[in-house]
């Protein structure tokens, strides 16, 4: 492990996400190996590698999509099952991985941050609605709730988005790439929002193959290439060489 | 008024009608998540590969649904495991696996004894449907829109965005696997009405017609279900005044159905579509 991350993130009791010795693998070909990584509660980390480097692969055991073949995940201290059933985890996908011509309103999306703690039949109550209502004007879309999700421009479909994971009131975040294709407001806003969501002890996740953000808003870094190759406070690990260990095709010695 | 009230006085026309118009009901509400879904092809699939499944049961005196889903269920499981065990990619897997299938049913049809016609399982034989097929039809009807109408929700959320769904604690397998159980029961009350071949027009044209009328799913599952029905009954009327085939007639209003949406929808209708680029 990374000394400075460790020494970063031992100052704190309980973390948000703790992943160790992750290994995941698709039909025997190796996505990630021997990953670790420990993530406190009220940060903005940044997760930079390559295509194909893994960043999704991590997304996706942290969402529970796949299962890893090694190793374990910890998110405020649960198995990732537990804590998928308190709604602890929100996923915002990439705007062109999603249909957009999904016969479904903006409210109606975000309402689906809700269906967790709904009953079977997903009828929403009172304060589902406010929780919707709250969350669509933090991310001011409130004016465009009735409008289908297709009728958005690309900036305000990933605010609604985010607005689904405000409305689940979720304590995790994980981004896939948030300033792909966004307008000028909306980068402005994400990242206003991203500064409350660490002050609400929330953490960000945000995974990106573009740099210049990172030293924007990030506190910590993740770089990845197949395993964490280093985390911690972006200051210390933003550095060019561990850079070129991200970006050069290196293999790395584990 | 004769010709809406005179078949009503056979009483294969009501048992027709009330059947056809059934089945309508749940290939329509079903065929907005095969749009959606894009699982189109894994309808056509499913219809094909029930064959062999109604012939065994025919002949070990089962209930044809019971063996047309067993072997519905096989073919989807055979797809799921040819795809990931191989190189091969999936449309070539769903091709190669329902037509094995099918073929397997031709042979057995040929050969297994019993007084099973080809022409009524290829071609449906609504017009000659027996009490027991309707019995069969009213059970998985009532089971399909029950499984529909209380997954409604985490359906539409499977379709639109399944890593939510997933990472918020819905069982995404188990959705899989239900919908395509459905897919397989109602591909056998489709083939009752339209037969093995022409199936999968009614699993997918009514939610394709809905699609361009609306943008609202709620809209889209009602105006889908009314116009799968009004296609079925209005087929099996045509079908009665012109004596042609019934599927045929079924498939055909549903194809004109199409049509119109196609050419007259308010929003995505290329007429209109048109008429507002220009202006």
């Amino acid at each position: 492990m990374n000394n400075a991350a460790a020494d970063h993130v031992s100052a704190r009791r309980a973390n948000r996400i703790e992943v160790e010795q992750l290994c995941v693998d698709y039909n025997g070909q190796v996505a990630l190996y021997d990953a670790n990584l420990s993530l406190p509660a009220g940060c903005i980390c940044g997760l930079v590698g390559m295509n194909g480097a893994g960043k999704s692969t991590l997304f996706k055991a942290l969402t529970g999509f796949v299962r890893p073949s090694h190793g374990r995940i910890r998110i405020n201290d649960l198995s990732v099952l537990g804590a998928q059933q308190q709604q602890a985890v929100a996923y915002v996908p990439q705007s062109e991985g999603i249909d957009c011509n999904f016969p479904v309103s903006v409210w109606d999306v975000v309402m689906m941050g809700r269906y967790g703690s709904m009953n079977l039949l997903r009828i929403p109550r009172p304060s589902d609605r406010v929780a919707v209502r709250d969350a669509l004007q933090r991310v001011e879309l409130l004016d465009l709730a009735q409008r289908p999700i297709g009728a958005l421009s690309g900036g305000q479909r990933k605010r609604a988005f985010l607005a689904r994971a405000i409305a689940q009131r979720a304590s995790v975040l994980l981004l896939d790439e948030p300033f792909n294709g966004v307008d000028v407001r909306t980068e402005k806003l994400m990242a206003q929002l991203f500064l409350q969501f660490r002050g609400e002890g929330r953490t960000i996740l945000i995974s990106t193959h573009d740099l210049s953000h990172i030293s924007d808003f990030c506190d910590l870094v993740v770089l990845i290439n197949r395993t964490v190759l280093a985390y911690g406070n972006t200051q210390e690990v933003f550095t060019p060489e561990n850079l070129a260990r991200t970006f050069g095709g290196m293999v790395p010695n584990p | 008024m004769t010709w809406l009230l005179e078949p009503l006085t056979h009483a294969f026309m009501v048992r027709a009608l009330l059947v056809s118009a059934l089945v309508g009901c749940i290939c329509g509400l079903l065929s907005c998540y095969m749009t959606l879904k894009g699982w189109a092809l894994m309808g056509d699939a499913v219809s094909h590969a029930v064959m062999p499944g109604v012939v065994v049961a025919y002949a070990l005196g089962l209930p044809f649904s019971l063996g047309a889903f067993v072997f519905g269920v096989g073919s989807v499981a055979a797809i799921g495991f040819v795809k990931q065990k191989s190189r091969i990619k999936e449309d070539t897997v769903i091709g190669l696996v329902f037509t094995g299938f099918f073929a397997l049913g031709l042979v057995l049809v040929s050969k297994v004894r019993s007084n099973i016609d080809l022409t009524h399982i290829l071609f449906g034989n609504v017009l000659g449907i027996s009490s027991s097929d309707i019995q069969q039809t009213l059970l998985i009807s009532a089971l399909v829109v029950g499984l529909l109408l209380v997954f409604r929700r985490d359906l539409l959320l499977f379709c639109f965005d399944p890593t939510h769904a997933r990472s918020i604690g819905i069982n995404t397998g188990l959705l899989h696997y239900m919908l395509l159980s459905v897919l397989s029961l109602t591909a056998v009350a489709g083939l009752q009405t339209v037969g093995v071949i022409l199936v999968v027009a009614m699993l997918v044209t009514p939610g394709a017609t809905a699609y361009l009328l609306t943008d609202r799913f709620d809209r889209m599952t009602g105006l889908a279900m009314a116009s799968s029905v009004l296609s079925s009954v209005l087929g099996v009327y045509i079908s009665y005044w012109t004596d042609s085939s019934t599927a045929g007639c079924i498939v055909l209003v549903q194809t004109g159905l199409f049509l119109l949406a196609f050419l007259l929808a308010p929003r995505y209708g290329i007429l209109n579509a048109h008429r507002s680029q220009a202006s």
